[in-house]
């Protein structure tokens, strides 16, 4: 679990962050949902520690993370699992080599372990075969899986995404969303995901924040982010049409079924 | 101009702390060596030896005096091959191939989030990326510079037989008049300042690049001219203190 109290943040002047706080569950998918500019990736920056916020706490599990001592910040690090928006892969390294590199750095495995880990957390993220391969020479769907493994690869605690399908196609964008589901859900792990599309949120989130100009503005879950009445949620969420016309057509529906329990009163009365 | 140096040694101080085992950064360092190193061999070559071989017809070209014996032609070739040429030629050419390199790599690292995506992972990016290019650039600018100074002094040769200016037998003879070895101790200092000046300043850009292409590119060539004025700067110093 992780906590976030009161964090803020300001580049220059300009505040990004205004006193966010929230609970991240673990075995859950915790979304940041907002529009772009509204602080999300700061945020998540914020979480994990690449950038330090100007005010505010982040707590792993009970553990203190902001300005705490070095050796403590650098052990609770290395339970962190991240994917970067471009995935991040070491441009001179193999597919297995990016896999292998954490499990080299953080741990003590032997090189026949390292293997075994390696050809495991490949064939979970369903890119086996694909070990001697450059990162150049992969799909941007193959280059978000090889990040997942390498996440995942030293048994994270904690895993980051920062927005894991831009640039994806919508299938292969639901693959992605659901393989960091399922791992969410085998490993216990604390996830949390920027977003921005809907269908992250309707397909895998568990919980939702909500940031609207650097503030949180809204959290639940999936199912209580229709029936909002927030009106910067609500132009966020029906900006698309799909949605809108999804929205038209559950109103109709449910104007419908109105309908017919009224009728049906007055038939009994 | 202030706040840039102040952030440089700042920089420099994050090289040493929390840094990784010293069997990573060996390995790191011997595979930076291959790259700078091994890649450098062959424009090294071509301008040491080039250089040589105009020093030698030029000074041929200057020397009318009869008075004056023609060895002073490969002893002039060795004393400025020695003293100034291989340490110093080598070194901006190498401010312009590995510095560059070493800047476009981190910043290229630096803007596809590599360097953050190390951070993360609780390496210190700056220790692990950039503690083996340095290590590695005093390891092999000497043997570059040794290397230069050999085959200058051949390119000296080759020329200076080949157009008839001097014999094999004057050259040699010149070489080999008043050598004194600390000139040699010289250039390798020399050497081992322009090395870490190159290595550190290149990187320090490279670090802290941010934006996109463009500003990697920015970067790259903002690493070169800053190694070239920091080289031609220590090479003034080393000559007013060493000699």
């Amino acid at each position: 679990m992780i906590e976030i109290h009161n964090i803020h943040k300001s580049f220059g002047g300009k505040k990004v962050l205004d006193g966010i706080s929230g609970v991240f569950e673990s075995g859950k998918v915790n979304l940041l949902l907002g529009s772009s500019g509204t602080g999300k990736s700061v945020l998540l920056k914020c979480i994990v520690g690449l950038i330090k916020p100007d005010l505010g706490s982040v707590t792993f599990d009970g553990t203190y993370f902001t300005n705490n001592k070095l050796d403590i910040r650098q052990e609770i690090r290395r339970k962190i699992g991240m994917l970067f928006q471009g995935s991040a892969l070491f441009d001179s390294m193999t597919v297995e080599e990016n896999v292998e590199f954490p499990l080299k750095m953080l741990t003590d495995m032997s090189k026949k372990e390292r293997q075994e880990r390696v050809d495991f957390c490949l064939k979970r993220v369903g890119l086996e075969g694909s070990n001697k391969k450059m990162p150049a020479e992969i799909s941007g769907g193959m280059k978000k899986r090889v990040g997942i493994a390498r996440a995942i690869a030293p048994n994270c605690t904690y895993l980051f995404c920062d927005e894991p399908n831009s640039g994806l196609d919508p299938l292969t964008s639901i693959k992605i969303d659901m393989l960091i589901k399922e791992i969410t859900e085998e490993y216990n792990i604390t996830t949390i995901i920027v977003t921005h599309d809907m269908n992250s949120v309707i397909e895998i989130g568990d919980k939702i924040f909500f940031l609207y100009e650097g503030k949180k503005l809204w959290e639940g879950t999936k199912d209580d982010i229709m029936e909002t009445d927030i009106p910067e949620l609500n132009e966020f969420i029906f900006a698309n049409r799909l949605m809108r016309d999804a929205k038209k057509l559950e109103d109709e529906e449910h104007r419908e079924e109105e309908k017919e329990r009224l009728a049906e009163e007055g038939r009994q009365s | 101009m202030l706040q840039h140096f102040g952030k440089y040694i700042l920089f420099m101080s994050t090289l040493f702390v929390r840094g990784e085992s010293p069997r990573i950064i060996f390995n790191r360092t011997i595979d930076e060596a291959i790259l700078i190193g091994i890649n450098s061999i062959f424009i090294v070559a071509i301008v040491s030896t080039f250089i040589g071989a105009v020093t030698c017809v030029q000074v041929s070209y200057n020397l009318t005096s009869a008075l004056i014996p023609r060895s002073t032609i490969g002893f002039m070739v060795r004393e400025m091959t020695i003293l100034e040429l291989a340490p110093t030629i080598t070194s901006i050419v190498l401010a312009g191939k590995v510095g560059s390199n070493i800047a476009g790599g981190l910043g290229t690292m630096q803007i596809t989030e590599q360097v953050d995506a190390l951070e993360v992972m609780g390496i210190n990016s700056a220790s692990y990326l950039v503690l083996p290019k340095v290590l590695a650039a005093l390891l092999v600018f000497p043997m570059l510079v040794i290397l230069s100074m050999f085959l200058s002094i051949a390119g000296g040769y080759i020329a200076g037989t080949l157009s008839g200016e001097i014999t094999a037998q004057e050259y040699i003879s010149g070489i080999r008049e008043d050598f004194i070895p600390y000139n040699i101790t010289f250039a390798l200092i020399k050497s081992v300042v322009f090395a870490y000046l190159i290595s550190t300043i290149s990187s320090f850009r490279g670090y802290y690049t941010s934006g996109g292409a463009l500003e990697v590119g920015a970067a790259s060539t903002t690493a070169v001219t800053n190694s070239v004025i920091a080289v031609l700067i220590a090479d003034f110093i080393c000559a007013q203190l060493l000699l």
